[in-house]
Order: C-alpha cells, then structure tokens, then sequence
C-alpha cells in the first residue's frame, strides 16, 4: 500500500479500486448506454466501470455533476473549483482534491490560491472574497454542517450575490457526494504504479 | 422554468422557500440542477434494479443518514416511505442494525457519512468479507454520497432564507 498518496497535491494521481469494476465485455446494454460506449468511445475510466454497478445512479449524475459546475451565470467556474476543493479538504479526498486544485490553477491562472491552501489548510493567507467561499464551504462540508448565519452574511459582504451562493451550496454539496464515492471505493496512487 | 412548476421536490417541499423571495429566485435560475437532484434522488431511494438494498432498507438508511445531520423534516420524510415496520427502527442511529442483521451496514454507513476522512481499505474489506457483494457496496456508497449532497443542500438554502429574513 506503500504508493497511496496521503497528502495534498495538485498533481492527480491514479486511482485504484477496492472494488472490482464491471469488465466492459460483460456489462449489459443499460451499463454501456450509461457509460455512453460507443465505437470510437472505448476508454472508459476504473472510476467509472466502478460506478456502473449502479447503472441507474450513473446515468443521472453525469448530467447533474455538469449542470452544478458548468452551467452559465452564476458563480465563476473558479470559486465552484474552490467550492469542490474546501469539501474534498475536508473529507480528505486526495483524488478529487487534485483535480479541482489544478483545474482551479489553469482557470485562474495562478497557483498560489491552491499552494496556501494545501501549505496552510484553514489558515490559508486569502483574498476576502476567497476567504469568505472557502470557509463557508468548508464548513458547510462538515457532518453536520457547522456553516453560520455569519458565514452567510460574510459571503454576502464579499459581494456574493444569491445566484452565487446557490451556487457555492450546490458545488460544496456536490463534492460531499463524489469525495464519499472517490475518497471510499478507492485509493490514489501514484501514476503508473500497479 | 418556476419552481412551483415541479411536480415534485424534496429540496423544494422541505426547504419550504416563499415564493416570490430573492432564494426562490435564485433556485428558479438553477431549475433545471433541482430538477435532476429530484431525478437522482428517485435513482438512489427506488431503483428498479435495487441489488440487496430494498426500497425500504434504502428510505431507513437515508432517514438515518438525515438524522446524523439533523436534518430532522428530511427525516420524517424518508422514514414515511418505509412500508415494512420491520425496518424503521434503522432510521435511528442509536439503533445498531442488529435486529435486521444489518450492523455492518450500518458502521459502514455511520462512518462515511460522518468521518468520511478517515474511511479506509479496511472499511470496504470488511463489508467484501461479511458476504456483501461488490455492487452491493457499490450502491450503499450511492445512497450515501447522495444524501450527502441533498442535506447540505438543505443546509445552505436554509441558511440563505434565514439571513433575508
């Protein structure tokens, strides 16, 4: 178990199952319309061979999960990125984590958001904006959730407006759902080990 | 489309946002996110194809997932889905699970929903060598992560209502 990762990077690892995927050789017509195989689409992920033991599930989630971080308006895809990574922080889902850490990177540009955050945790140096996301998520990622009236209010004095907020809730909540499928069916390791 | 065009919302009946105020305006701007949150929902709690999870173990183990976060309407809600009796008492986490030969199911459940973090290879192994079947657990981490997302969803609406009071 020695190539696990254990801590924060933005570098995104593989990820190795604890479960046995379906094989796609045997998986029946619901599974392939869910992992949407086709012809020239046969490379599908361990991840989500894994999640196709529940085809049903699998089949209305994709939609969800991009509708939550992709839509228009709203919330910038940056600050839902910074949504997705308090709650993966918080559940300690080093997979997802790395994903939305770097994809946080490339859209800003910058990595000093991200460095602070894995350097730092809570006590990260952030914008006030940054500062008042990040804490409203992490904390409404806590079981149960420990966000505040005055969480609330900082978001808005941050110049969150209501589609915004919406939207934070939605990513942090998203991310409560996908760290306990990643961060529990599976380990991160190391590209290319075994 | 408004919100009060949906046929049928857990997020919206149990928030309970007025209609006409800036959230319910805000959610009518995301329609279509709590219409597929609703789909979801239907996908997890009553799937057609439900393994060793039946509709009812699964409305219990969600009331009880729903408690653990104090979502207490969320709860009542679940628990009225659950036709055999035999079953409810699953929906309380004080309860182990044992009656219904359901105790690793439940450690299982308590620990991802409350200390996902710490949530390890062992904890899956234990579920694989108690007899439960890959897909089986598969399913139990769906129930789980989903009801993670609808509670904090609940959460933060309800905090944005509050702070427009």
């Amino acid at each position: 178990m020695s190539d696990v990762i254990r801590k924060f990077t933005r570098s995104v690892p593989d990820w190795r199952p604890r479960v046995e995927p379906i094989k796609l050789e045997d998986a029946t017509p619901e599974q392939l319309d869910a992992l949407q195989v086709t012809p020239s689409n046969t490379k599908i992920s361990a991840y989500v061979l894994t999640l196709a033991h529940d085809v049903e599930t699998l089949k209305v989630r994709s939609p969800l999960f991009n509708g939550i971080m992709y839509d228009k308006g709203g919330l910038s895809r940056e600050e839902r990125e910074l949504g997705a990574l308090a709650a993966s922080m918080v559940n300690h889902c080093i997979y997802c984590a790395a994903v939305h850490a770097s994809r946080h990177a490339q859209i800003a540009k910058e990595t000093t958001v991200t460095d602070e955050l894995f350097a730092k945790g809570t006590k990260a140096d952030l914008s006030p904006r940054n500062r008042a996301i990040f804490d409203f998520a992490h904390a409404l990622s806590q079981t149960p959730s420990e966000a505040s009236p005055e969480q609330m209010s900082a978001l808005r004095e941050a110049g969150l407006d209501d589609a915004e907020i919406l939207d934070l809730i939605l990513s942090a909540a998203l991310f409560g759902w996908a760290n306990r499928l990643m961060h529990v069916l599976g380990d991160p390791v190391r590209k290319g080990g075994t | 489309m408004s919100s009060e065009t949906l046929t049928k919302s857990s997020i919206l009946e149990v928030s309970g946002i007025p209609a006409g105020s800036p959230v319910a305006e805000a959610i009518d701007g995301r329609a279509n996110i709590i219409a597929l949150s609703q789909t979801t929902e239907d996908a997890v709690l009553k799937p057609l194809e439900t393994g060793a999870w039946s509709h009812d173990i699964r409305a219990a183990l969600a009331a009880r997932i729903a408690a653990l976060n104090g979502e207490t309407a969320l709860v009542d809600r679940y628990c009225s889905l659950i036709e055999d009796a035999s079953f409810a008492d699953l929906a309380d986490p004080l309860r182990s699970g044992k009656a219904q030969g359901l105790e690793t199911i439940c450690d299982f459940m308590d620990k991802v929903a409350v200390q996902t973090r710490d949530v390890d290879a062992p904890d899956i192994k234990s579920l694989q060598e108690s007899g439960v079947s890959d897909a089986d657990i598969v399913r139990l981490c769906e129930i789980n992560a989903f009801m993670a997302y609808q509670v904090r969803v609940l959460a933060g609406i309800r905090l944005m209502k509050g702070a427009r009071a």
